[in-house]
């Protein structure tokens, strides 16, 4: 399935801003991602497997809070960076 | 009107003096600088930034093979990690596996790293060990040069963890800190550490039992000041050339052990009044045991933590804290607000000694003649969190 990358994480991806992965939940996808850009998954998930404060994963345009979320082939997997700074 | 008065630098003693070129290592909020010297330490040149946008908290210099850096990072919005070099800063990679505590089991809430704030290389015995002290508090280690790190259980799952530490309150306003990782040059398995706030602690056993060690240094914001622990410490150094005297700029002032005796001694109480005995950092010279320097800055009633008066001075004890000297000669003499944070002040190797910080403020200040005379190196770089030198040799 299509995931857009947020441009924060492009170093890991060799600037690709959107790359296609499997998974049937977003835990495995982020797995998965993780072993073709390994370091990414850390910066947006911490070790309790929750996703970081500042980091927002949409499917479909929903938010999801949840790295259990199901996933269906045809989803689309938007991970954004929130909106703050200083 | 500051005093400058100048005074004879003691020979060196015990470990040779080093010669060369030095590094210093600039972390900031914006990323990553390395300055270097050329032999004579009058030319710096500047490369960097390195990581541009990512808060870098610490970088080091494995001071055993004088290759390997590592470099604690996040961004703003991205979770923390520790970067990578195997030749003097030129490359980077990141950790394979960064600090991180282990996943709690269902049910049951977990720690979670927010950022790598202290870097300490492992050792000499132990060539590829280095710690790293998190926040919140955590200790981590590695045994191949930083690419993987693995949690200090001894101290993680202590039983008194949460008592010493507290809770994410009880520490600084940028988060609860474990800083001051030392290990005693003559045994792999002494170490000390430092918590903002815990206190201090030791471990005889390489980290696997650790006991607080703050006996006659004061907690003056606890109910109980003479508490066993729930200190400030801002910044502990052990002496490379005495491992058995420490030195301490806490919260509640300056300080000094001797291991054997096990008690705090308020060193600070000899500083002017005006200016008191706050600050961030602490640096020892690298032969003399009873030299140390330090930044003080205000900390009276809301802790504006910038330098008392608006005029930075450093100040020097060449006798173990009996005397204090002003070195604020080529320092701004007013109006200058910044302050030095708790990693940012440090000394080469050299004689006589450079001493070296980095402002929050942005400005990196030099003096080749051990605080006699400061000239600024560069001006305009972020907020600067830590100056580390490094021997770089001829």
């Amino acid at each position: 399935m299509k995931v857009i990358i947020p441009s924060p994480l492009l170093s890991y991806t060799g600037q690709e801003k959107e790359v296609e992965v499997g998974g049937s939940t977003i835990a495995e996808l982020l797995d998965e991602l993780n072993r073709r850009y390994p370091g990414i998954r850390f910066r947006m998930i911490d070790e309790q497997d929750a996703i970081r404060p500042h980091m927002r994963i949409f499917v479909n345009g929903e938010q999801v809070w949840n790295i259990n979320t199901p996933l269906q082939p045809s989803d689309e997997i938007y991970i954004l960076q929130a909106l703050s700074g200083g | 009107m500051p005093t400058t008065k100048k005074t004879a630098k003691k020979k060196p003693t015990g470990a040779k003096a080093a010669s060369g070129s030095v590094a210093l290592l600039i972390a900031t909020k914006k990323g990553g600088f390395i300055f270097t010297s050329d032999a004579k330490r009058r030319e710096w040149k500047i490369r960097g930034p390195i990581f541009l946008g990512h808060i870098a908290h610490h970088i080091l210099l494995d001071p055993r093979d004088r290759r390997t850096m590592l470099m604690a990072a996040k961004t703003g919005h991205l979770g923390p990690t520790v970067f990578r070099s195997t030749d003097l800063g030129k490359k980077w990679k990141e950790a394979t596996k960064p600090p991180a505590f282990p996943k709690a089991p269902e049910g049951e809430k977990g720690l979670v790293v927010d950022h790598v704030f202290w870097l300490t290389p492992g050792h000499p015995s132990e060539p590829k060990v280095w710690y790293a002290g998190t926040s919140p508090q955590g200790l981590f280690r590695s045994l191949d040069a930083g690419d993987t790190w693995e949690p200090v259980s001894g101290f993680n799952n202590h039983p008194m963890r949460f008592a010493w530490t507290g809770s994410g309150q009880d520490g600084t306003p940028d988060g609860p800190k474990m800083h001051s990782i030392n290990i005693d040059p003559r045994d792999p398995n002494h170490m000390y550490l430092g918590m903002s706030s815990g206190g201090v602690f030791e471990s005889k056993d390489r980290g696997a039992n650790w006991h607080p060690l703050n006996s006659g240094c004061v907690a003056d914001f606890l109910p109980d000041p003479n508490t066993e622990y729930g200190h400030d410490p801002h910044c502990v150094r052990l002496h490379p050339a005495a491992p058995d005297i420490l030195y301490q700029q806490n919260h509640c002032g300056i300080y000094r052990m001797d291991r054997k005796e096990g008690r705090w001694t308020r060193i600070g109480e000899n500083m002017p009044k005006a200016v008191g005995d706050i600050g961030f950092p602490m640096v020892v010279h690298p032969r003399d045991p009873e030299t140390v320097w330090v930044f003080p800055m205000d900390g009276t009633q809301v802790w504006p933590r910038t330098s008392p008066g608006g005029k930075p001075a450093v100040y020097r004890t060449s006798n173990a804290g009996k005397k204090w000297q002003r070195l604020d000669n080529g320092l701004p003499r007013d109006q200058a607000w910044v302050t030095v944070f708790r990693q940012a002040m440090t000394a080469d190797a050299h004689h006589p000694v450079g001493i070296y910080f980095g402002t929050t403020g942005g400005e990196v200040w030099a003096s080749l003649n051990e605080g006699d005379k400061w000239t600024c190196i560069a001006r305009n770089l972020p907020h600067i969190y830590a100056v580390e030198a490094a021997e770089l040799g001829k």
